[in-house]
């Protein structure tokens, strides 16, 4: 099967482990990668802080890229949220409304593309140790893939998993909002990394950059003996 | 007391709700008590995503025809002999309402639980004009008699007080001698309070739902407080926000359900009470007058705009009660009676943008709000437009933050300029990078790295791996 990869901004410049995983990963269940370079951000940063205008001109710069795609995969749940979002965000305009449209349609988080369209729920991956899994609100509450990811952790051998305690509310990452509201950010983040502690988790796993960003980037700062790693370098590790 | 409460900068205050460790902890314990019992009260209905549809359709359609319902609820209580008045500002209502109190000669007034008077700062007006006025809800008597403190959370609005903090209270300000036990507290509330509702001229309350098939009105407690200010006092003056209605008792009785079960968990709470105008021949008690106050205030002006949803709001506070950020700041940051995320979005609407910009960039847009409210208001879609008022209405956005997005958007969309930005990315941040972290970044990393680490962007970046791994011929399509 042919996949056209949404790196995402964040994973091509800063988590490129992550893309190298999903690469590895997608591959390794059979599917062949394509990664068309004209690929940059899907507008988030601005849009979410209300350049809607500015936002716009990368959806559609993305829109044209991935026109020719069969299955738009992306390990991120906020990030395949935004293209869910474009239709939305062009409504009523006759050209980019249904061209919006078509991406949304082949859009897929990369969990829910190996549980839905894969059919797929053990990837064969194993790792050793106690883990807990941050669940993202973009990808949980507004994309509402929930329980692909458990599935494919279930299957993970020698893992060990533990639920996290208020694992509803928000990290605190929220782009902009990490640095606008730097001492709010803060709070959140600091009752997130309590609870990953407070049950014993050498791993916290996650399915966004972003979120794992602010907390991993927490964790390290506080020096805490926890592993943080993307949902596809768990499912990559043999 | 105003919409507007506390003083000082948005950042001060969030400062100061930081450091309260009292009141962070009342919160986090009411919030994840409320939040498991809103679920369990949800699930119990079996269908609660129906509900919550068939709660926004009655919504909409009520603010669709919102003309019609207010005319036709206005007939309705003047031919069951009662008074109505439409109030288009704060001022006017409260002139009215002085008008009535002056005219019957009042001297104590009991009051039970109203947003909208907080909003329209009656109270003083009333004070100013003579009156005693005392406020029955539990919370808001606490609140009172302690030197006016401002309500923290539209439903419990002294979330913010522990009862060993109350017991204090009570100690300082009444001839209490008792200990912090809630029943102690809550009997000696009860002692002062009977006597207020037996000497009361005049009982103002506030309005869950106005029905407007019969031009009655519905009060939802716990306390069973609102009964007493109605049926004991000779007037009474009821105070409504002009979209707290109904079209009819079936209305009302799906939108009660929704919002009993949203803000505590209960299936019914321990009093819902529908009233229709003044006593009448045969009638046990009841007000010999009776006044309903419509208010507007900046209401209609939000009618028939992006933010129109808004107003199908029914103040169950579920969105607060679940929201990440008033979890840990409280209520009083916000600076408005209206707190968490209705009240970022509404505070802003009523209230303007001069006082209450920042409120809208205090979410993470987690959507915890929307998927808790009741009626479907797509709370984080409309943090979302007020920030893009924000920026293109009122640009109000700082000047840094609209070249840095100015240059996001030239980047964003076109592939050369990306390439070229993120290859140079890992020479500009070289001098602030060690151990591929960045531990005390420029800029808008600062405040990131005052509390984080930040990645320092790779050499390699995965489109250079990528590149080269096909290059290589290993996985050539």
């Amino acid at each position: 099967m042919k996949v056209t990869l949404f790196a995402t901004c964040l994973v091509d410049l800063f988590h490129t482990n992550v893309g190298k995983a999903t690469v590895e990963l997608l591959e390794r269940l059979g599917c062949e990668i394509e990664f068309p370079e004209a690929q940059t951000c899907c507008g988030q940063p601005a849009y979410n802080s209300g350049y809607v205008k500015e936002a716009k001109e990368a959806m559609k710069h993305m829109i044209r890229t991935f026109e020719n795609a069969q299955y738009i995969v992306t390990p991120s749940g906020s990030c395949a949220t935004m293209f869910k979002e474009y239709p939305h965000i062009f409504k009523g305009d006759s050209e980019w409304e249904p061209r919006a449209k078509a991406l949304a349609d082949k859009t897929y988080e990369l969990t829910q593309f190996i549980v839905d369209v894969l059919k797929i729920e053990d990837a064969r991956a194993k790792l050793k140790g106690r883990a807990t899994y941050h669940t993202s609100c973009h990808m949980t509450r507004l994309l509402g893939v929930k329980d692909a990811p458990m599935k494919l952790l279930k299957n993970v051998e020698g893992l060990e998993f533990v639920p996290l305690p208020n694992a509803h509310n928000c990290c605190g990452f929220g782009g902009t909002f990490s640095v606008k509201m730097g001492p709010i950010s803060e709070q959140m983040v600091d009752e997130k990394v309590h609870h990953i502690e407070e049950v014993g988790a050498e791993y916290l796993i996650g399915a966004d950059c972003g979120c794992l960003m602010n907390i991993g980037g927490r964790i390290a700062r506080q020096g805490k003996p926890i592993k943080v790693m993307h949902i596809a370098e768990v499912l990559n590790s043999r | 007391m105003a919409m507007k409460i506390g003083t000082g900068e948005f950042k001060e205050r969030v400062d100061k709700g930081i450091h309260n460790s009292f009141m962070r902890s009342a919160v986090a314990e009411a919030q994840d008590r409320l939040r498991t019992r809103r679920l369990e009260a949800a699930e119990e209905l079996g269908n609660w995503e129906e509900w919550r549809t068939l709660g926004e359709e009655i919504r909409k359609h009520t603010l669709e025809n919102l003309d019609y319902y207010l005319w036709q609820l206005s007939e309705n209580v003047a031919k069951r002999g009662g008074h109505v008045f439409f109030a288009q500002t704060a001022e006017e209502a409260n002139e009215y309402i002085r008008d009535v109190v002056v005219k019957k000669n009042a001297k104590k007034i009991v009051k039970s639980k109203s947003m909208v008077t907080e909003e329209i700062n009656l109270n003083p007006v009333l004070e100013a004009a003579g009156c005693e006025v005392i406020e029955t809800d539990l919370g808001e008597y606490i609140l009172q008699i302690d030197d006016h403190d401002p309500p923290s959370h539209i439903v419990a609005p002294a979330l913010h007080k522990n009862k060993e903090q109350i017991r204090d209270v009570f100690k300082a300000k009444l001839d209490y001698k008792k200990t912090e036990n809630p029943e102690e507290l809550a009997l000696h509330a009860r002692h002062t309070l009977r006597q207020a509702y037996l000497t009361a001229d005049v009982g103002i309350t506030g309005c869950n739902f106005a029905i407007a098939e019969s031009g009655s009105i519905t009060l939802v407690t716990n306390e069973g407080n609102a009964d007493l200010v109605t049926s004991l006092p000779k007037t009474q003056i009821t105070v409504m926000g002009m979209e707290r209605i109904v079209p009819t008792f079936e209305e009302m009785e799906v939108l009660v359900s929704l919002l009993t079960r949203s803000t505590v968990g209960q299936k019914l709470t321990s009093y819902i009470t529908v009233l229709t105008g003044p006593r009448e021949q045969g009638d046990v008690d009841g007000p010999e007058e009776f006044h309903l106050v419509i208010v507007d205030n900046g209401r209609s002006n939000i009618l028939g705009t992006e933010f129109q949803s808004v107003l199908q709001c029914i103040r169950c506070a579920a969105c607060v009660n679940v929201c990440p950020v008033y979890r840990h700041i409280g209520g009083h940051s916000y600076g408005s009676i209206y707190s968490g995320p209705i009240g970022a979005v509404l505070s802003p609407l009523l209230g303007g943008y001069d006082d209450y910009k920042e409120l809208p960039y205090a979410s993470t847009l987690c959507a915890a709000c929307t998927e808790a409210c009741p009626v479907k208001i797509p709370l984080h879609e409309l943090l979302h437009k007020h920030r893009q008022v924000i920026v293109e209405r009122e640009g109000k956005a700082p000047i840094s933050e609209k070249l840095a997005m100015k240059a996001f958007g030239l980047g964003a969309a076109s592939s050369v300029l990306y390439k070229l930005g993120s290859k140079m990315a890992p020479s500009a941040m070289n001098p602030f990078t060690a151990n591929n972290r960045i531990s005390n970044g420029p800029g808008p990393l600062k405040a990131w790295t005052e509390t984080r680490e930040f990645p320092a962007p790779g050499k390699e970046r995965f489109r250079d791996w990528f590149h080269n791994r096909q290059k290589g011929g290993e996985h050539q399509s």
